[in-house]
C-alpha cells in the first residue's frame, strides 16, 4: 500500500491515540511516539502499529503518533484510519 | 428466559473511553452509533473503532447494538459490511420508513452472511422510526424480515415533522407511541421508547418513563449512565406483583408434574397471558435484584 | 539484604539513612522510652515576638548549615511559605539542610534548584509531587528520602526521632505574641492538625502570617507558649491553591460507579449500624460515597458516632444533621469545613499525633469502623502503593493511608481497575505503602474483591447477595484490557524509603532508569 499524503486519525482525549502517517523516501516505517505510558508500554505501541502497517502492504512511511493511554484495539483502529486516509483508500476487506 | 430490554444506552462510536466502558453501568443494552453523533468527516474512523471493539472487547452478558448509517447515505453500505462481520448482538437501522428499507438491509445482510459463511438469517437488526410515514408504516416496517427483533420510536425528527416540539406531558408522541407498539406486539417484537435529552432533568425523566411503561413499552433509550438506574427502578415489580407471579409459576409446576394441562389457582384457570406476565415479572425482578430463584423453594 | 513482612528486600543499612529496621506486621514494633520535647526557654515578660522578615526570623533563630527545619501543608497547592523561607536560606548562605514539611505539593517545584546548589540535602514528608517528586526519582537529592504517614511522621517527632530545629508555620490568623488559628483571614484553611505538632515539639517555632490580629486571637490552635517569633508577610499563600469553596459532588459516571458498588459493599459489611465511625478522603469516588451514605442514613434511620480525617462541607452536613455526633479534624478540605471548624464545637481539631499516631495511648484511627481510600496500584496479595506511578516515578503522598487502614474494621479501597492503561490491580506494586493485611475490600468500576483474610466480610457479603471476584480475577481482567506491562528498570541506588507507621521500612524506591 503507498502513502500518498499525510494522514491523520485519532485524538489526544484520555485512552485515545492520534496517529500521523506520512510518505517517506527511505525504506521502512519509522515511527516517532510519545505516550503516558512510555515505560510500561511504549515498545508495544511501536510494535502494534508498525504491525498493522506491515499486515496492509506499507513497505515505507513515517509515523509520529500522542498517545494518551490507548489500548490495542484503539490503537490499530486508529493506525487502520490513518494508513487508509493516507492512502486515499475507502474499501477495507473487513474480516468475519 | 425472557431477555430485557429495559435500557439502551447510546454510545458515541468515535470515543474510545466510553467504547471500553459502557457495558460497565449496568444497561441491558449497549447501543453503539456510527450515525447522528459521529461528524461526516469521522463516519471512517468510527466505523474501524467499534468495529475493532467488538472484535476484541469482552462485553459479558450486556446485548450489543451498533447503529449505522442509512442505506441511502455513502456510508450504510460500508458500515453494514464492517458490522456484519464484526457481529455485534443486533443491528439499528435509523429512519426506516418503509417496509422496503428493512426488506433492502435483510437481502443485503444475507448476500454478506453468504459470502462469510454464516447462516442466512442468523443476524438480528432493529429498526428506528423517526417520521410519521414511518410511523404510520410501523405494522409493515414490524413484519417485514424474521431478522427484526425490536422497533424503536425517535422523538426528535418526528415531532419536528409534526410541527411541534416535545411537552413534559408528551401528548404529541401518544398517538405515534401507542401506534409503534401496537404494530410491535402485533408482530410479537420489542418496543423501545425515544432518548430523554435533558439529563439533568431527574423528574421529567422519571414522569417519562413511567409513562412509557404504562403504556407498554419494554423499555428506553439512554444518553447518560445517570438514567439507568431510574429506568431499572421504574421498571422493578412491586412485592405484591412479584409474589403473585410466584405463585403462578408455582401452579404450572405443579401442573407440570401432574401432568395436567390445566393450569390452575385458587381455584380459577391461568391462561397464556397470565403466564406470560408472570415470567416477564420475575425476570424483571431477578435484575432487579429483588428476587432470587432458590427463593421459590423456601 | 533481608525480605520484611510484605517480601520486600530490604537492605539492613542505607548509606545516608544508617540502620534499617525492617517491617513487619502491622502492630509488631513495641516502643519504648518517653516522648521528646522543646527546649526549654526564659522569655522575659512584655516583650514583642513580632519581627519584619522571615530574614530576621532565620538569622535570630541561629538556624545554621545541618539543621532541621519544617513547614506544614494546610495550605496545599496554594502555599508560598516554603518557597519563601528556603530562598531566604539559600540567600543567608546556609548549606545542608534537612526539610521535613508534612508534605509537599506541585507548587514546591521551586525545591529541586536548592537541591541542586546543596543548600536541601534531606527530605521527609508525606508526599512529593511532580516535578520535586521526578527529579528525587532520577537521582537528584544526595540521601534517601523518607516518605512517612501523618501518623508516622508525629510519631517521629513526638518520640524524638525526627528533632525540629526550627519550625516555620504558616497561619491564617494570628496575634503578636504568637496565638494563632486557621479558619480566618484570607488564607483560611482550617484545621492547623499537622502544624500542632511541630509548633509543641520543634525547638524554635517562627509563625509567618498575612493577618495579623489583636491580642488575643482566640481561639488557638497554636499557643504563645509555643511560639518564639511572628512574622507578617503580604500573602502566606494563594486562596484558590488553599481550600475551595466547597469540593464538589462529582458527576463522573465512573466515580459515581465506583461509589455506587462501595456502598453495595458498606451496606453488606454489617458495619453499618447505629453508632459506626467513618472517614474517606477528598477524591470523587468517595467523596460520592459520603453522599450516598447520608441518604442511606435517613432511609434506615442510622445515626454515625464520628467522622473523621480531612473534613469536607459533606461530612459538616452530616454533623448539621444531627447524623454524627461529632467530627475529629486534622485539615478541612473546603471553605465550609473551615467555616464549620470555627463555630462548632462538636466539629473538633486534632493534631496528627490525636489522630494517628501509633505509640500513643490510643489515637483516634484506633476507634474507625469505615474508611474510604484511594490507591495508584494495588496487588494480589492487597499491598496498597499510594506514592510512585506505574512507571516508578515518585508523585503523591503516603498521607493517612497505613493509619487509617490499620485502625479501621472496615478499610476499602476505591479505585478505577484501569487509569490511563495502567491496570491498578497488578501482581506487584511499584512500592508498597499500606500492607495488604490491613486491607479488607477492594471496589473497582468492574467489581468488588474481599482480601480472603476476612472470612467473615466474605461470608457477610454472600449472604447480602453481593457478587465478588477474588483479587486474580478482577487482575486478570484489567490485564485483558491492558495488556502486561514491560517491566519497569531501576537502578540500584535508593532514592527513597518509605516508612511504616511504627518507623520500620516498608519498602524502598530505586532511582528510575
Amino acid at each position: 500500500m503507498e502513502i500518498k499524503k499525510v494522514g491523520v486519525a485519532g485524538t489526544v482525549e484520555s485512552s485515545d491515540i492520534n496517529i500521523v502517517i506520512e510518505p517517506s523516501d527511505k525504506k521502512g516505517i519509522e515511527i516517532e511516539l510519545q505516550s503516558t505510558v512510555m515505560k510500561q508500554f511504549g515498545r508495544q505501541i511501536k510494535n502494534l502499529i508498525e504491525e498493522t502497517l506491515k499486515s496492509e502492504g506499507v513497505e515505507s512511511a513515517v509515523v509520529r503518533a500522542t498517545d494518551k493511554g490507548a489500548i490495542d484495539f484503539v490503537i490499530k483502529a486508529r493506525a487502520l484510519t490513518a494508513l487508509y486516509r493516507a492512502a486515499e483508500i475507502n474499501e477495507y476487506s473487513w474480516e468475519a | 428466559m425472557v431477555k430485557l430490554r429495559r435500557t439502551m444506552m447510546y454510545v458515541t462510536g468515535n470515543n474510545p473511553a466510553n467504547i471500553m466502558e459502557a457495558h460497565l453501568y449496568g444497561s441491558d443494552s449497549i447501543m453503539f452509533d456510527l450515525e447522528d453523533s459521529v461528524s461526516l468527516k469521522e463516519k471512517d474512523s468510527a466505523r474501524f473503532l467499534v468495529y475493532n471493539a467488538l472484535k476484541t472487547m469482552d462485553y459479558g452478558n450486556v446485548e450489543t447494538v451498533v447503529r449505522i448509517n442509512g442505506l441511502d447515505t455513502q456510508f450504510g453500505r460500508d458500515d453494514l459490511e464492517a458490522m456484519v462481520r464484526a457481529q455485534p448482538d443486533i443491528i439499528r437501522l435509523p429512519k426506516t420508513e418503509t417496509k422496503q428499507d428493512i426488506i433492502d438491509v435483510d437481502n443485503m445482510i444475507g448476500e454478506i452472511e453468504k459470502q462469510i459463511g454464516l447462516e442466512v438469517g442468523s443476524t438480528k437488526i432493529m429498526a428506528a422510526v423517526e417520521s410519521p410515514l414511518g410511523v404510520m408504516n410501523a405494522y409493515e416496517i414490524a413484519t417485514a424480515s424474521k431478522r427484526l427483533v425490536a422497533i424503536a420510536i425517535g422523538a426528535e425528527d418526528f415531532v419536528t415533522n409534526m410541527k411541534t416540539t416535545r411537552s413534559p406531558e408528551g401528548i404529541e408522541l401518544l398517538a405515534a407511541r401507542s401506534n409503534l407498539l401496537m404494530a410491535a406486539r402485533a408482530a410479537g417484537i420489542y418496543a423501545l421508547d425515544t432518548v430523554y435529552t435533558n439529563i439533568k432533568d431527574d423528574d421529567g425523566f422519571m414522569d417519562e418513563v413511567k409513562l412509557i411503561k404504562q403504556l407498554g413499552f419494554d423499555g428506553k433509550s439512554v444518553i447518560h449512565p445517570r438514567q439507568i438506574g431510574m429506568v431499572h427502578k421504574i421498571y422493578t415489580p412491586t412485592e405484591k406483583e412479584i409474589r403473585n407471579a410466584v405463585r403462578v409459576v408455582g401452579a404450572i409446576k405443579e401442573a407440570e408434574s401432574k401432568g395436567s394441562g390445566v393450569i390452575a389457582l385458587d381455584g380459577k384457570m391461568i391462561d397464556g397471558p397470565v403466564v406470560d406476565r408472570a415470567y416477564r415479572v420475575l425476570e424483571l425482578a431477578k435484575a432487579s435484584g429483588v428476587y432470587k430463584e432458590e427463593e421459590q423453594n423456601d | 539484604m533481608t525480605k520484611n513482612g510484605v517480601g520486600r528486600e530490604i537492605p539492613s543499612y542505607i548509606e545516608g539513612i544508617g540502620q534499617i529496621k525492617p517491617y513487619e506486621s502491622p502492630f509488631s514494633v513495641i516502643p519504648e522510652g518517653n516522648k521528646a520535647g522543646a527546649k526549654l526557654k526564659r522569655p522575659l515578660p512584655h516583650k514583642n515576638k513580632l519581627i519584619d522578615s522571615i530574614e530576621e526570623a532565620v538569622i535570630k533563630t541561629g538556624l545554621k548549615d545541618g539543621m532541621t527545619i519544617s513547614f506544614h501543608h494546610h495550605f496545599r497547592n496554594g502555599d508560598y511559605i516554603v518557597n519563601m523561607v528556603m530562598d531566604v536560606i539559600a540567600k543567608l548562605g546556609i548549606k545542608d539542610i534537612r526539610i521535613a514539611p508534612s508534605s509537599l505539593g506541585t507548587c514546591h517545584g521551586p525545591l529541586v534548584e536548592h537541591i541542586k546548589n546543596g543548600v536541601i540535602t534531606r527530605i521527609e514528608s508525606s508526599g512529593i509531587r511532580e516535578p520535586l517528586g521526578t527529579a528525587i526519582s532520577e537521582g537528584i537529592l544526595p540521601n534517601p528520602v523518607i516518605l512517612r504517614s501523618h501518623g508516622g511522621r508525629a510519631r517521629a517527632i513526638e518520640s524524638g526521632e525526627v528533632k525540629i530545629d526550627v519550625a516555620f508555620l504558616g497561619v491564617p490568623a494570628c496575634d503578636d505574641y504568637g496565638n494563632a488559628n486557621g479558619f480566618s483571614g484570607r488564607s483560611a484553611c482550617g484545621s492547623l492538625g499537622y502544624a500542632m505538632v511541630d509548633a509543641k515539639y520543634a525547638d524554635q517555632v517562627v509563625l509567618i502570617t498575612d493577618n495579623l490580629v489583636t491580642y488575643p486571637c482566640l481561639p488557638a490552635s497554636i499557643n504563645q507558649t509555643q511560639v518564639d517569633y511572628v512574622v507578617k508577610v503580604d500573602e502566606v499563600g494563594d486562596p484558590k491553591g488553599i481550600v475551595s469553596g466547597a469540593v464538589r459532588n462529582t458527576s463522573n459516571p465512573k466515580d459515581l460507579l465506583i461509589a455506587e458498588n462501595a456502598v453495595k459493599a458498606i451496606m453488606a459489611s454489617g458495619y453499618f449500624k447505629d453508632g459506626f465511625s467513618y472517614q474517606t478522603g477528598a477524591a470523587g469516588s468517595s467523596l460520592a460515597v459520603t453522599g450516598f451514605l447520608r441518604e442511606k442514613m435517613i432511609d434506615q434511620n442510622i445515626k454515625g458516632s464520628f467522622g473523621l480525617g480531612g473534613i469536607t462541607s459533606q461530612l459538616v452536613q452530616l454533623l448539621d444533621e444531627g447524623l454524627m455526633e461529632g467530627l475529629f479534624d486534622t485539615q478541612c478540605f473546603d471553605l465550609v469545613a473551615a467555616e464549620s471548624l470555627g463555630k462548632n464545637p462538636k466539629h473538633f481539631e486534632v493534631d496528627a499525633g490525636f489522630y494517628a499516631n501509633a505509640h500513643n495511648s490510643g489515637c483516634l484511627v484506633n476507634n474507625l469502623d469505615i474508611l474510604m481510600l484511594g490507591a495508584l496500584e494495588i496487588d494480589t496479595d492487597f499491598n496498597v502503593n499510594v506514592i510512585s506511578k506505574s512507571d516508578g516515578y515518585i508523585s503523591q503522598a503516603v498521607g493517612g493511608h497505613q493509619d487509617t487502614a490499620a485502625g479501621a474494621k472496615l478499610a476499602v479501597i476505591l479505585a478505577p481497575l484501569v487509569r490511563s492503561r495502567n491496570p491498578i490491580i497488578v501482581d506487584k506494586v511499584t512500592t508498597v505503602c499500606t500492607p495488604g493485611e490491613t486491607i479488607d475490600v477492594v471496589v473497582t468500576d468492574y467489581g468488588i474483591a474481599v482480601n480472603p483474610l476476612r472470612k467473615d466480610l466474605i461470608e457477610n457479603f454472600n449472604k447480602a447477595g453481593l457478587k465478588t471476584y477474588t483479587i486474580n480475577e478482577l487482575k486478570d481482567i484489567a490485564e485483558k484490557l491492558t495488556g502486561k506491562p514491560d517491566k519497569i528498570e531501576f537502578d540500584d541506588k535508593i532514592v527513597g524509603i518509605v516508612e511504616y507507621r511504627d518507623g520500620s521500612v516498608i519498602d524502598v524506591i530505586r532511582k528510575v532508569k
